[in-house]
């Protein structure tokens, strides 16, 4: 659990660290707002006059609206107003870019407002605004709607079927590749192809080929905050959105579209996020709350509960998967065939291009194949999820190597390195990886004291799994004041789900040459900062800490050209080094020199912007024993450990609980969570109790090493982290189970009743 | 609409005097009349513990019983934690083992964890995960909380040790 | 010389290649100069010379935020991919 630099400190050794403030544990900035209580997240925000918003959702999973008839409650007293879609603008055929990609602007208007037909039990349908929540809760109760109840498609092989009642008739399948498009309305939206090399061949050449299938079940982001957003549609127009988000910027443009209103109308407030693992980017409150906000004329508050938040806001997508891989009598692979279906929920949009991108991404293969289907199905629409599309994909593929090696009587480590991706391999989509480090994790993972120690118990095994992820870079714009004392305060953009801000002002820090201490960081609205992307694709510290560099690097220009003016001596007689101002025949640290500036001419403000796209995609190695009870089937983890490439850890301890914290999410998803459907296409666990995420009890502690491959795209080697941890976990538990009680899962979770299953199943 | 009654209770040593309906809950109570919204809502049925705070000494789901119910009941909230002059033990220890990640639940970790250590002061890892596994948390794999639970526990006994000392 | 990598279903457009030979300083003229061998592959692969909504541009290793624009090098490897998001 330590970096390079720690491991040498501690070793004794006599080296300087490379950095001063990265690679340190710093106390986060809004650490004691955050322990005491003070911090103000989504729902402790208050606005002066603001009421209280309700919303009327769908009890079906897929019907058509024929009336809705809203006047009983218009007529309770308190209530102030009630919106339905024919509240927002027509959207027409547009597709719109919003921050993470493009969006069928249809489709996300009548995801907020179900205009023509409810896709999913949970959907909006109506929207009450009244003096307390009490009053419109009851006032939605009092909504008169009409539907025309149709079939329910919940899975998505019947989906795809040619007899399946289709969901969105505007829908026709898309070749992501020639954007040509079918000619009859369907559930499969895309249909994307990847191919390399002769497959067939490949196979020939084979001395074992396996080949499964896989489901795994929709599971949710499960952050402990509900979503919430509150609205101020002004009188002069202006429209102020507080809320917990991932992307304020991103908000902003979702409200211009939705409400059909200038960008420049609207500004995003980010309140303190309690959690969003990607769940929290596209707006499902935020319009129907403006709405209101507008007709009532005073602020408006909506929260969900937490049935609404597994219902109604965007899961990851439940798939079938089907696997095939060769392997030579060596032990190297030959070829890879998937074929992959992602549920995409009530309308289109499921992350099938990632999953299809990742399905192999771990090995080096010669010759391959992938086919993935975007396709709708009566459930919620679903949304990113650390790593989307990536975790359903390795836990099929990983499986398939796991019985691979079995075959070849490898041990799987060994068979990892010896096929592994590095610098130069090709991925079946085509791309090259550049300098990366998923060998640096398998030896980290062989090395370690958990891989050297043997398993001994009864019911016991080990199983081990690997996973990526791409990262992403996108914009990101930092501001910067030097205040009269030589503090600094450092305005950014990205929202802070995980103690990001300091990861930001260390990088500042450290090339200014001062200590994370110094700065000030704060996560500002959408009018006082640069245009900043969404915290998501494990972008932040790479992107919006460059920027921070960059603003550090203006900062420096500045003070050189301003000490050199001061001194009357040459600019190039002076640099900057080290935190401080150094001329001809002086040497000034930055708070002397910042305070001298400050008195002797214009402030001191520095900007810093990126747009890069070198992130790096990073790589994760999972080890984990588990103990079976074969009487119910339960599995235990015994023991976790977890090796990743982190590029350049800035602060050890955040990196160490993004590893930790991704890993026990794909523990959940291996193990435990699953949307459970009855044949209505009703959510039968929409609770915390029954949708049982990992509890501290479930688990052991989580050895997370940190393997520091520097990314050459950064100017401090920073590769994203928050993703990759959330992939190998079901592949590396499904091995285990395997290893200790002798059957294979091939469908996630692999919950107590379905290993209990496989277990009578091997034993009659 | 029922009668509105008036609660009194104590919260974080101050005397408190409400106007509560039947329906609301404690938390409601607490976030939205009183303003004291370190206690979070995550749940609304006691699955998650982000509104936990202590009543009477013992960690309660604060969204699991009425205003009316604390009706002469001591109650503490994260707002009363933290002395003056610097944060407790707990608080102190979240922050240096960055046991938060978003920092939802960690208000309604703090609380049900000084209940715990208040009852057991010298826990061990399998007491500590037993005795919080109603808190539930989604960023941090509890690796970091179950760490800050144990060193709070130690400074704690440091610091019941040294009263002790100026006792004597 | 730039190499612009064909996507599968494009491929019987290209005579079969997995990826052809192309003439530009940008992603766009790399278009160009592949329409000009293969009449009509451009209409498909980016109409109007305009990336389609959910597609995106790696040039290089990395997925390029300049789209078409984006400069390449004679060494450069082009390809067309679905555009992703991350959580």
């Amino acid at each position: 659990m330590a970096t390079i630099d720690e491991v040498k400190a501690a070793e004794g050794s006599d080296e300087a660290p490379k950095y001063k403030v990265i690679g340190t544990r710093p106390i986060r900035h809004d650490g004691a707002d955050k322990v005491t209580g003070r911090a103000l997240y989504g729902a402790d925000i208050k606005i002066k006059g603001m009421i209280f918003g309700a919303i009327l959702r769908s009890p079906h999973a897929h019907a058509n609206i024929k009336s809705i008839d809203t006047s009983k409650a218009e007529a309770l007293p308190g209530v102030r107003a009630v919106a339905t879609s024919a509240d927002l603008p027509e959207p027409g055929d547009k597709i719109a870019e919003l921050g993470e990609g493009a969006v069928v602007l249809n489709h996300l208007s009548s995801n907020n407002l179900a205009r023509t037909k409810v896709l999913y039990k949970g959907h909006a349908v109506a929207a009450v605004a009244a003096d307390n929540l009490h009053i419109a809760q009851e006032a939605a109760s009092l909504i008169e709607v009409e539907y025309e109840v149709l079939p329910p498609v919940m899975d998505v092989l019947k989906a795809m079927s040619s007899d399946a009642p289709v969901l969105n008739p505007d829908v026709r399948t898309e070749e992501a590749s020639t954007g040509e498009k079918g000619d009859k309305p369907t559930n499969v939206a895309k249909h994307i192809v990847f191919e390399k090399g002769d497959i067939e061949k490949g196979f020939a050449d084979a001395k074992y080929v396996v080949e499964r299938e896989f489901r795994t079940s929709t599971v949710h982001q499960g952050y402990i905050e509900p979503h919430v957003a509150t609205v101020l549609w002004n009188n002069d127009g202006q429209i102020t959105v507080w809320t917990p988000t991932q992307g304020t910027f991103s908000v902003r443009s979702q409200m211009a579209e939705l409400l059909h209103v200038p960008l420049a109308r609207v500004k995003v407030v980010p309140a303190e996020i309690g959690g969003g693992f990607g769940g929290k980017i596209s707006v499902y409150l935020a319009p129907a709350a403006a709405v209101l906000s507008r007709k009532a004329g005073v602020p408006v508050q909506i929260v969900m509960d937490r049935a609404d938040v597994l219902q109604a806001t965007g899961p990851t997508p439940g798939s079938f998967i089907r696997i095939k891989m060769g392997v030579d009598a060596d032990g190297r692979l030959t070829a890879a065939e998937a074929w992959m279906a992602y549920e995409a929920g009530g309308y289109p949009g499921s992350p099938i291009g990632a999953g299809a991108m990742c399905v192999f991404s771990c090995y080096d293969i010669p010759n391959g194949r992938v086919e993935g289907y975007d396709v709708c199905v009566n459930k919620p629409r679903t949304n990113a999820y650390r790593a989307p599309g990536a975790t359903n994909a390795a836990f099929a593929t990983e499986t398939v190597v796991d019985e691979l090696c079995e075959k070849l009587g490898m041990e799987p480590v060994e068979f990892r390195l010896l096929n592994a991706s590095k610098e130069g391999t090709r991925r079946i989509d085509g791309v090259t990886y550049p300098r990366v480090g998923l060998v640096e994790t398998l030896e980290a993972i062989k090395n370690s004291d958990h891989y050297k120690t043997p398993l001994t118990g009864k019911n016991q095994g080990r199983g081990i799994g690997s996973g990526f992820w791409f990262n992403a870079g996108l914009k990101s714009a930092v501001t910067v004041t030097v205040n009269t004392d030589g503090s600094v305060s450092l305005l950014e953009g990205s929202t802070d789900i995980g103690g990001s801000r300091t990861g930001i002002a260390m990088q500042f820090a450290e090339a200014m040459g001062l200590a994370a201490e110094d700065i000030k960081p704060a996560v500002v609205d959408t009018d006082s900062v640069g245009y900043t992307d969404v915290t998501g694709g494990s972008r932040v510290t790479y992107a919006t800490g460059w920027a921070a560099y960059e603003a550090a690097q203006d900062l420096k220009r500045q003070i050189v050209a301003r000490a050199a003016e001061l001194w009357d001596v040459d600019p190039a007689q002076v640099s900057y080094e080290d935190g401080h101002v150094i001329g001809p025949d002086k040497s000034v640290c930055f708070k002397e020199i910042a305070m001298e500036l400050s008195t002797t001419g214009e402030p001191l403000i520095a900007r810093g912007v990126s747009n890069h796209n070198e992130p790096g995609g990073a790589f994760g190695t999972h080890l984990v024993d588990v103990e079976v009870d074969p009487d119910t089937g339960k599995v235990d983890i015994l023991r976790y450990t977890a090796a990743q490439d982190c590029g350049t850890a800035i602060h050890p301890a955040y990196v160490e609980g993004q590893i930790q914290g991704g890993a026990v999410q794909g523990i959940g998803w291996g193990l435990n969570e699953e949307y459970w459907y009855d044949e209505t296409g009703s959510m039968r666990n929409a609770n915390f109790l029954d949708y049982r995420i990992p509890t501290c009890y479930d688990l052991p502690m989580i050895d997370a090493i940190i393997v520091e491959v520097p990314n050459p795209g950064h100017p401090y080697g920073v590769r994203g982290v928050g993703e990759v941890p959330i992939v190998p976990p079901p592949a590396a538990l499904e091995a285990a189970i395997y290893d200790a009680v002798g059957v294979r899962l091939y469908e996630l979770p692999m919950s107590p009743p379905r290993v209990l299953h496989e277990l009578l199943k091997k034993e009659s | 609409m029922a009668k509105k009654r008036i609660v009194t209770a104590t919260i974080n040593g101050r005397e408190e005097e409400f106007l509560c309906q039947p329906r609301q809950t404690l938390l409601e109570i607490l976030r939205n009349t009183l303003n004291l919204t370190g206690a979070k809502e995550g749940c609304s049925n006691g699955n998650c513990g982000a509104c936990s705070v202590i009543i009477d000494g013992r960690a309660v789901n604060s969204c699991m019983i009425l205003g009316v119910e604390a009706e002469g009941a001591n109650i503490e909230t994260i707002e009363g934690l933290a002395p003056g002059d610097g944060l407790d033990p707990l608080q102190q220890a979240f922050l240096e083992n960055a046991a938060l990640q978003c920092g939802i639940c960690t208000p309604g970790y703090i609380m049900s964890a000084k209940a715990f250590l208040d009852e057991n002061p010298n826990p061990t890892e399998e007491e500590i995960r037993f005795s919080m596994a109603g808190n539930l948390c989604r960023c941090t794999g509890y690796d970091k909380i179950v760490r800050a639970i144990q060193q709070a526990a130690e400074t704690r006994a440091e610091q019941s040790a040294s009263c002790a000392k100026e006792t004597v | 010389m730039p190499r612009l990598f064909i996507p599968p279903l494009l491929r019987p457009y290209c005579e079969g290649q997995e990826e052809v030979v192309v003439e530009g300083a940008t992603v766009l003229e790399a278009v160009l100069s592949l329409d000009r061998q293969h009449s009509g592959v451009m209409e498909r692969l980016c109409p109007e010379g305009k990336l389609r909504a959910g597609m995106s541009v790696t040039v290089d290793q990395n997925v390029t935020p300049r789209g078409l624009a984006q400069k390449v090098s004679p060494e450069s490897e082009i390809h067309f991919l679905p555009a992703i998001g991350g959580g």
